[in-house]
This record gives structure tokens, sequence and C-alpha cells, in this order.
């Protein structure tokens, strides 16, 4: 059972820097929410943030990427990811397409470049 | 069960799962942690952040301050969809569970199934659309993790590539103002810029300028057009 869990600590962290400080926020929801407007001005910043780092995390993956994605060349992970966003645009915003293509470039290159 | 069988956007967030499960084995992380994220976390950009930046080795609390400002989303989304669940006899606790469960997918899901739901059913549908989608992505989780612990490397390295392209994706498809697309642009290219100043906290450096500079914008334009 410890394999599986690992470390006490690792849960730890999990409950003290995943769980609580994400949750927080729905509780917060459920408890204070029946005063704010929804489309009010904080929110439309808190947005634009919360967007923003999450393209940071997407920039990270592919600019300094984990495991077996590193041995993939720079040049086709940007390739791949761009040739998804080309056919998501194409396809009237299909992430299924964008996937699907962005896939497909990936094993082909590598495939090719052997 | 038909439902969760029927979402188109359930296929987007198996593949988001898969993903999610990869890079939490290639960062070094258990099983039964990451199954415990998807559990309690519940929400895939939360569980990216946390993933990747505590494999990258950032502190516990740089790493809690990260998933905190991600998970502010949330609250509007909790703030929208409860009043479509709430009928006079509804107890505040009857709606942890249905509060837990929302995350963009079910954010979604809800607005376009519970007009099809009698309002007295409503939370009891959400529960189960909830545990159904929840169900369906630890087994997804399960599977990139034995996926990329098995698979030889070429396609070790396709499943790691669902999380950034199903994300950017499902995120542009997100944008509804000029503010959220300049935020996801900026984000993008600014991420890479300060990650060379390596000050531990580039996400949040990078994340918070971004989406500033897309909120100023906006502002700008709403202050021109009045």
């Amino acid at each position: 059972m410890s394999e599986f869990f690992g470390s006490p600590h690792a849960l730890l962290v999990l409950v003290l820097a995943g769980f609580l400080p994400n949750e927080i926020w729905r509780m917060a929801g459920l408890w204070f929410g029946a005063g704010v407007d929804e489309g009010s001005e904080v929110l439309v910043w808190v947005r634009a943030v919360a967007t923003a780092i999450l393209a940071g995390v997407i920039a990270q993956i592919l600019v300094q990427p984990p495991g077996a994605l590193a041995g993939v060349p720079d040049g086709l992970r940007y390739g791949a990811v761009a040739a998804g966003f080309a056919t998501f645009m194409l396809t009237r915003r299909s992430i299924f397409a964008g996937v699907v293509c962005g896939e497909v470039v990936l094993l082909t290159g590598k495939w090719w470049l052997g | 069960m038909s439902s969760v069988a029927s979402t188109v956007l359930t296929l987007v967030l198996f593949a988001t799962y898969l993903g999610i499960g990869a890079l939490a084995h290639d960062s070094h992380f258990s099983l039964g942690w990451v199954l415990g994220s998807t559990l309690l976390v519940w929400a895939g950009p939360a569980q990216i952040i946390l993933i990747s930046t505590l494999g990258s080795g950032a502190t516990a609390v740089q790493a809690a301050i990260a998933v905190t400002v991600s998970a502010i989303r949330l609250f509007p989304m909790v703030v929208s969809v409860l009043p479509l669940m709430k009928t006079p006899k509804t107890r505040r606790s009857h709606l942890v569970l249905v509060t837990h469960f929302i995350a963009v997918t079910l954010w979604v899901e809800c607005y376009r199934l519970l007009p099809k739901v009698p309002r007295e059913r409503r939370i009891a549908f959400t529960h189960g659309l909830g545990c159904g989608l929840v169900t369906v992505c630890m087994v997804a989780t399960t599977l990139g993790y034995e996926l990329a612990a098995k698979l030889p490397p070429l396609f070790a390295a396709a499943i790691l590539l669902l999380t950034p392209l199903a994300f950017l994706l499902s995120t542009a498809r997100n944008c509804r103002q000029i503010s959220d697309v300049l935020a996801l642009v900026l984000g993008l290219g600014l991420f890479p810029l300060v990650s060379m100043l390596h000050t531990g906290v580039d996400i949040l450096i990078s994340g918070v300028t971004a989406g500033s500079i897309a909120y100023g914008v906006h502002w700008w334009r709403e202050r021109a057009r009045a």
C-alpha cells in the first residue's frame, strides 16, 4: 500500500498545496455566492490571470518538457501543437480534430526522424 | 450514466486525464497520489499546475499560491450554477457534494442538461453525473499513468502531448472576450522569457503580468467606447 500512495509527506503536500487552495473557492461560492455579480470587473481580471497562468503552464510543458516528451526535438513539439491549433481553427473550433491532428504530426514526425 | 456517456466533452476530459496520469508518472509521483488528486482536487488546470510546479522543484507554498489563483475561476462557476438546483426546501449542506463536483465540464453540462430534469431531482441528478465523470477520469488517470510507464518512448511522448494540446484548445474555445484571448497569447509568450530569470515563481510572475496587461487592454477599450 505504501508503494501505491508514496510517502505520507507527499500526500500531505497534496492536501495542503492541492486540495485546500483549490476547494476553498468552491466553498466560498457556496457560502458567499449570493451577493456577487457574475459579470463584475474583478472577475474579468481574475479570469484573465487564471487563463494566463494556465497558458504559462502549457508553455512550461512545451519548453521544459517532462520525461518522454523531452526526447522529441523542440521544432517537432512546437510544430505538432501549431498544426493542432491550425486544425482547431479550420474545423470551426473542434477540440477533437485539433488534438488528433497534433498527435498525428508528432507520431509521424518522430517516426520519420527515427 | 447515459448522460455521462453522451457528452462529447467526456472524450476530451478522458484525453486530458490520460495526459495528467502520464504527466504524474514522468514527474515521479505515485499512482495513489495522482488518483487522490483527481478525486480531491477535481480540476484539470489545478492538477497540471500542482504536478508541474512540484515536479520542477517549486516549494509547496509556491505551488499552493499558483493553484489557488487558478482556482478562483471556480467561484463564479459555483455562484452561477447553484441557483439552477435550489428549491425552497434545499439546505446548504445538501449542496456541498454538488459544489465539490463543479469544474468546467460539469458547469457546461449543467446548463445543457438540467433544464430537462425536474427541479426537485436536480441535486440527485448532478450527484450521479459528478460520480460518473470522476469515475471515468480516475480510470483515465490510471490508464495514462500505466501507459507512460510501459509504452515505448514514442507513444509515451504522444500521451504527454495530450495535456498541452487539450488545454490549449479548450482554453481557446472558452475565450469569450478580448481579455481572455490576450491573456492566453501573452501568457504563452511571456513564460519562456520569465523562466530565464529562474525566480522559482516564474509561473506566477508571467501569469499575473500577462493577465493584468490583458485586463488593462479590456479596461482601456471599454473606456474608449464609453
